[in-house]
C-alpha cells in the first residue's frame, strides 16, 4: 500500500513480497504471526531478515516458500518470484519451481537430513524429480559426478557421498544442505536460522561457505537469524522484525551506522562490544497478545520514546534515507521521498 | 573397517545369546513346573484320566514310558540334564492319550498348518495395518478415505477367538440360510475339504485357502488396527521432522515423499513392535485355531488339554515357544538391513 | 536388545511442536499471554486434553460395567447365575430358539443348557473380568515401576539384566505358559489367576517407564532438581513420577486390556476358575456343547458382546491417554 520502500522496477528485482500475511490459527483467535510485510530483493542481493526468537521470520521465509503448515495459513499477500506470483500458481506448477528456483537452508542442521537415506540419494532425488524430460536428461555417471562437484564446492571429501546422515557432525550437515540447495542452480536461496545450531567455530565455516558459494553463483540470497555480527559480514541489506512486521529495512552499513527504529537501536546495543564497557540493556519486555495486537504501533509496549500517537495510529515506513525505511513516527519529517 | 566388523559379531552373538536364553529359560520353566504342582504328576494325571473316561487303555505302559521319559528315581539334577538332551534331538517323549504315538510325530503333523496360518495372518495383519495407518496420517489422503477407515477399527483389541466366533456363525452358520443358499459360504470346521488328499493339487490349494479365509480375517480384523493407530501415531510424529520440512521444499513428489521419507522412517519403530508383540499374537492365533478346529498347534495343545495329555501340552508349548523365539530373532537380525542407524552401534 | 518404546514418545518429549512454526509456539503460549493480558478466559478450565471423547467415552463404558457389578445385584437375582436355576435352553425376549419356545422377561437375555439365567451371568461375570484384569494389572504395574525407575536410574548391569528379563519375558507367548500351569492346578481362585497373570504383565509397563526415566533424566529440568541438590527419590516421586501419569496410565490399562485377553483365553480353554462364573467360562460351556450347532447365538453372543464392550471401552480409553502423552496426535485428530 503506502510502504515502498524504492521505486519498483520489475526488471532487476527477483523478488517482490507485497503485504504478506501469515495467521496461524488457535483456539483463542488468529496469531498474527506475519502481518502485512513488504520488501523487495534485487538480482545477486543478499538480504538479512532479523528478530527476535517469535517475531515471524522463519514464518516469513516459509510463506515466501508456500510451505506454511496448518494451523498456519497465507491470508494475503503476493510473493513475485521473476514477475510470477507464487500465490496463484496451482500446487504442482510451484512444485516443479520449489528448489530449481527457490532452495531452502533448512534451520534445524542435525535432523534436516533423512535418517535411512544415504547422503547421495538425498541430493541425487532433488535432481531427479527436476530433471524436464528430453535432451537434458543426465545419465547416472553425468549425477555421480554432479553430486561429488556438488560436495567439492562445499569443502566436503567424497566419502560423504555413501554415508548416512548419522555418521556425519553436525557442520558436515549442514553443508551437505548447502550443497543440496545449490544443485540445481537457483535463483534464491533462502537460510533459514542455518547456523543457529551450531557451535561458534563451526557456524564460521558454515556462514564462509553459504558466501563463498554465493560468490562463486551469484545467486540471490535470504539469510534469517538473530546474530547481527554475523549478519553483518554476510548480508547486503538487513531488514529487521518485530512482531510480524518489519520496522526497519537499510543497507548493512547504515543498519549499524545509524539505526533508527527504537527496536533497532535496541539490538545493536545488545550486540556485545569488548571497547566499551556498556551496561547490558535488558531488551525483553512486554509484548502484546499477538492474536490481539494493540491499536497504533505494534512497538508500543517497549518503546522508549512512545508518544499517545504511537498508542492510537499505526506507524507508516518512512525513508529517512536512500535505502532506509522507518516504520516509527519519530521520522514523521525525515521522508527523503515522501510516499503516498 | 574391522571396528564395523567386531561390532556386527557383537551385535550377532548378542542377539543369539537371548534366543538361547530365552529357549533355555522356557525349558527350563517347563521343566519345573510340573514337579512343583502338588502331588506326584503322573499319578495324578492317570488319576484324572481314569476318573474321565473310567478305564485307561495301556495304564501300565503309559506309566512305564513316564517313569522311563523322567527317570523318576534319580536325582532331579540328572533328570534335568536327560531332559535338555531329549529336547535337544526334538525327542519330546510319547503322548498320553494316543499312547504309541510320539509327541514329536504329532507336534509334525500339526506346526505346517500353523506356521503357514500365522505367517499369512501376521503378514497380512502388519501390512494391511500399516498401509491404512499410513493413509490415516498422510496429509494429501482424501477425505472419504479418511472417514471410511475409523469405523473398520471398531473390533480392534477384542480378542480374535471372539471375532472368529462372529464370523464362524455368520458366513458357515447364518449367511447362506439369509441369502437362501442350501450350502454354507465357507467351511465349518479343518483346513482342508474331506476326501482330499494333501499334495501339489489345485483342488487342495484351493480348499486349503478357503478354509484359511475365515481365520485368516478374524485375526486381521481384531489386530490390523493396532498397527494403524501406531502408524498413524509415527507417520505424525515423522511429519514434525525437520527433514520433511526439507523435503517439502525440496518439490519431490507427493508420493515419493509418503515412501522414501515418511513411511521409510514411521515404520522402523512398528517392525521393532512386530518383534515386542508376536508372543501375544501366536498366543491369540492358538485361541482361533480352536474355534474353527484348525489342525495346528492350537487345537493340539486344545485336545491335548481336554485330555490331560501332558507331554502333549509340554512339547507343542516349547515348539511354539522356540518357534517364536526364532521369529523375534530373524526379525531382530534383519532390522539393521533396514535401520542404517543401528547396525553401526552394534547395540 | 529391546527397544523399549513403540510409539517414538520419546523423541516427542523434547520438541513438542515443530509442525508449526517453532518460534511461534515459545512466544504465543496461550497460557503466559492471558496473564500479561490480564485476560481470563473461562473456556480454558475445559481446554484439557484429559477432556477428550474418547477418554470420557471409553472410561463411561468401563463405568456402567463397574457400576452393573455393584449395584447389579440388587436389581437382579444373580442367584440365577448357578446350574439348573431356570428352564433350559430359552432365548432372549423377542426370539424363538430350534423348539419353538419364545423369550420371556422373566429370562430376558435368555437361558442355557443347564438353566443359567444369561443376564445374571452378565451382571456377575463382566465385573469379574474387569475385577482379573486390574488386579493382574495393579500388580503388574507396580513391579514396572519398580524395575523401570531401577533400571532408568542405576543403569550398567542392573539395567541389563531387567531389560534381558523382560524382553524374554516378552517374547514367551504368555498363554502357553499359563496352559500348563493351570492344566496342572486343580482349582484356580480368580485372585490366584490374577497373581498368575501378573507375572507375565509387568514387561510392558517395565520397558515404558525405563525409557521414559532414561529421557526424563537427562531433560533439563531433571537435571536442575538435581543440581540443587534433590534426592534421588525426591527427584522421582517430585519430578519424574508427575510427567509419567500419562504413559503410566496408559501402560496400565494396555495391561488391563492384555490380562482380561489372557484371562478369557484361558477361561474359554476351561482352564479358568470354575466355581465363579466367568464370560469367558460361559463361552467354554457354549463351546463345549455346540451351541452354534444348536443355533443358540445368544450363549456365545452375549458373552462376546459384553467382552467386546470392556476392550473397546479399554482401548478408547488407552486412545485418549495417547492423546494427552502426546500432543501431536491430538492436532491431528482436530
Amino acid at each position: 500500500m503506502n510502504t515502498k520502500v524504492s521505486q519498483p522496477s520489475p526488471t532487476t528485482n527477483l523478488l517482490e513480497v507485497k503485504d504478506l500475511r501469515v495467521y496461524y490459527e488457535t483456539p483463542g483467535g488468529d496469531i498474527l504471526a506475519v502481518d502485512s510485510i513488504d520488501f523487495e530483493l534485487k538480482e545477486g542481493e543478499t538480504l538479512g531478515l532479523v528478530g527476535e526468537s517469535g517475531c515471524g521470520k522463519s514464518t516469513a521465509a516459509m510463506g515466501i516458500l508456500q510451505l506454511v503448515q496448518p494451523p498456519g495459513r497465507i491470508v494475503s499477500g503476493e510473493v513475485r518470484l521473476q514477475g510470477k506470483d507464487l500465490l496463484t500458481l496451482s500446487e504442482g506448477k510451484m512444485r516443479q519451481l520449489r528448489w530449481s528456483k527457490l532452495a531452502l537452508i533448512p534451520q534445524g542442521a542435525m535432523n534436516s537430513l533423512n535418517p535411512t537415506m544415504r547422503i547421495y540419494r538425498q541430493i541425487q532425488d532433488v535432481i531427479l524429480t527436476h530433471q524436464t524430460t528430453g535432451s537434458d536428461k543426465l545419465s547416472a555417471d553425468q549425477i555421480k559426478n554432479r553430486i561429488l562437484e556438488l560436495l567439492r564446492m562445499v569443502g566436503l571429501p567424497e566419502r560423504i557421498y555413501q554415508m548416512y546422515p548419522h555418521e556425519l557432525s553436525g557442520g558436515m550437515k549442514q553443508r551437505v544442505c548447502i550443497a543440496m540447495a545449490i544443485a540445481l542452480n537457483p535463483s534464491l536461496i533462502i537460510a533459514d536460522e542455518s547456523t543457529s545450531a551450531l557451535d561458534v567455530v563451526v557456524q564460521r565455516v558454515v556462514a564462509q561457505t553459504i558466501l563463498r558459494v554465493k560468490q562463486m553463483l551469484g545467486v540471490s540470497m535470504i539469510i534469517i537469524g538473530h546474530d547481527m555480527g554475523l549478519m553483518a559480514q554476510i548480508v547486503d541489506r538487513i531488514a529487521v522484525m518485530y512482531a510480524g512486521k518489519i520496522v526497519e529495512i537499510a543497507a548493512v552499513r547504515d543498519i549499524f551506522n545509524n539505526p533508527s527504529h527504537p527496536y533497532t537501536q535496541l539490538l545493536i546495543e545488545s550486540i556485545p562490544s569488548l571497547k566499551e564497557q556498556k551496561p547490558l540493556k535488558v531488551t525483553e519486555g512486554l509484548t502484546h497478545d499477538p492474536r490481539h495486537p494493540p491499536p497504533g504501533c505494534i512497538f508500543q509496549l517497549r518503546c522508549p520514546i512512545v508518544t499517545d500517537q504511537c498508542r492510537s495510529i499505526a506507524p507508516k515506513a518512512h525513508l529517512i534515507r536512500v535505502e532506509q525505511s522507518v516504520a516509527c513516527h519519530a521520522y514523521e519529517n525525515t521522508d527523503v521521498a515522501r510516499t503516498v | 573397517m574391522t571396528g564395523k566388523l567386531d561390532d556386527r559379531i557383537t551385535f550377532l552373538g548378542r542377539k543369539l545369546g537371548v534366543f538361547l536364553l530365552t529357549v533355555w529359560t522356557s525349558a527350563t520353566l517347563i521343566f519345573i513346573i510340573p514337579r512343583l504342582a502338588p502331588g506326584d504328576p503322573i499319578a495324578a494325571m492317570i488319576a484324572r484320566m481314569s476318573q474321565q473316561s473310567g478305564y485307561v487303555e495301556n495304564a501300565d505302559k503309559i506309566i512305564e514310558g513316564w517313569r522311563e521319559r523322567f527317570g523318576l528315581n534319580d536325582p532331579p539334577s540328572i533328570q534335568y540334564v536327560r531332559y535338555l538332551g531329549n529336547l535337544f534331538h526334538f525327542d519330546l517323549g510319547y503322548s498320553m492319550a494316543s499312547f504309541p504315538a510320539t509327541v514329536s510325530v504329532m507336534i509334525g503333523r500339526a506346526l505346517p498348518w500353523t506356521v503357514g496360518l500365522s505367517l499369512v495372518s501376521i503378514l497380512a495383519t502388519f501390512l494391511i495395518g500399516n498401509f491404512v495407518g499410513a493413509l490415516l496420517a498422510w496429509q494429501k489422503t482424501p477425505r472419504w478415505i479418511k472417514l471410511c477407515i475409523p469405523p473398520t477399527m471398531i473390533f480392534t483389541s477384542i480378542p480374535g477367538m471372539l471375532a472368529a466366533v462372529a464370523l464362524l456363525y455368520i458366513f458357515s452358520f447364518q449367511l447362506h440360510r439369509w441369502l437362501g443358499l442350501s450350502a454354507p459360504l465357507f467351511p465349518l470346521r479343518g483346513a482342508y475339504g474331506r476326501g482330499l488328499e494333501p499334495g501339489v493339487s489345485w483342488p487342495f490349494i484351493l480348499s486349503v485357502i478357503h478354509h484359511g479365509i475365515l481365520p485368516v480375517t478374524s485375526i486381521v480384523l481384531v489386530r490390523f488396527g493396532y498397527w494403524a493407530l501406531g502408524m498413524r501415531g509415527m507417520m505424525i510424529t515423522v511429519e514434525g521432522e525437520d527433514y520433511m520440512h526439507l523435503a517439502r521444499a525440496k518439490g519431490l513428489r507427493p508420493f515419493y515423499i509418503l515412501y522414501h521419507y515418511m513411511i521409510r522412517n514411521a515404520i522402523l519403530p512398528q517392525i521393532t513392535g512386530l518383534a515386542l508383540s508376536l508372543g501375544t499374537m501366536v498366543g491369540g492365533q492358538v485361541l482361533v485355531e480352536i474355534i474353527f478346529s484348525y489342525p495346528g498347534m492350537g487345537t493340539l495343545i486344545y485336545t491335548a488339554v481336554r485330555n490331560q495329555d501332558f507331554p502333549v501340552i509340554q512339547g507343542a508349548t516349547f515348539i511354539i515357544i522356540v518357534g517364536t523365539a526364532t521369529a523375534v530373532l530373524l526379525i531382530d537380525l534383519l532390522y539393521p538391513l533396514i535401520d542404517p542407524r543401528i547396525s553401526h552401534q552394534g547395540k | 536388545m529391546t527397544k523399549p518404546t513403540r510409539t517414538s514418545r520419546t523423541r516427542d518429549e523434547d520438541k513438542l511442536d515443530t509442525t508449526t512454526s517453532p518460534e511461534s509456539a515459545q512466544l504465543y503460549d496461550p497460557d503466559n499471554q492471558d496473564l500479561s493480558q490480564g485476560r481470563t478466559s473461562s473456556l480454558n478450565r475445559w481446554d484439557t486434553p484429559w477432556f477428550n471423547w474418547k477418554l470420557i467415552s471409553g472410561t463411561a463404558i468401563v463405568g456402567i460395567i463397574v457400576l452393573i457389578g455393584i449395584f447389579g445385584r440388587f436389581l437382579w437375582d444373580t442367584e440365577l447365575v448357578y446350574v439348573g436355576k431356570c428352564p433350559l435352553n430359552l432365548p432372549p425376549v423377542g426370539f424363538e430358539n430350534s423348539r419353538g419356545q419364545t423369550g420371556t422377561w422373566s429370562h430376558p437375555f435368555g437361558t442355557e443348557n443347564s438353566g443359567r439365567d444369561m443376564l445374571a451371568l452378565t451382571i456377575i461375570g463382566a465385573p469379574n473380568s474387569l475385577l482379573v484384569g486390574f488386579v493382574a494389572a495393579t500388580i503388574g504395574i507396580g513391579i514396572g515401576i519398580l524395575l523401570g525407575f531401577i533400571s532408568g536410574f542405576i543403569g550398567g548391569l542392573t539395567d541389563d539384566l531387567i531389560r534381558l528379563l523382560a524382553g524374554i519375558t516378552i517374547t514367551v507367548p504368555s498363554l502357553l505358559v499359563l496352559i500348563i500351569i493351570q492344566s496342572l492346578v486343580e482349582q484356580i481362585g480368580l485372585f490366584t489367576m490374577a497373581t498368575l497373570l501378573a507375572v507375565f504383565a509387568w514387561p510392558g509397563p517395565t520397558l515404558v517407564i525405563r525409557g521414559q526415566v532414561m529421557s526424563m533424566r537427562e531433560s533439563g529440568y531433571v537435571q536442575m532438581a538435581r543440581l540443587s541438590g534433590a534426592s534421588p527419590l525426591r527427584i522421582m516421586f517430585g519430578e519424574i513420577m508427575p510427567n509419567l501419569l500419562p504413559y503410566l496410565a496408559a501402560s496400565f490399562i494396555g495391561s488391563v486390556s492384555g490380562s482380561i485377553l489372557a484371562a478369557v483365553g484361558l477361561e474359554t480353554l476351561g482352564l479358568g476358575p470354575q466355581r465363579v462364573p466367568t464370560l469367558g467360562g460361559t463361552l467354554y460351556f457354549a463351546l463345549e456343547a455346540a451351541a452354534l450347532l444348536r443355533n443358540m447365538w445368544w450363549w456365545l453372543g452375549i458373552p462376546i458382546f459384553i467382552l467386546s464392550l470392556i476392550f473397546m471401552g479399554l482401548l478408547l480409553i488407552n486412545l485418549g491417554l495417547d492423546e494427552i502423552a502426546n500432543p501431536r496426535l491430538r492436532k491431528a485428530t482436530e
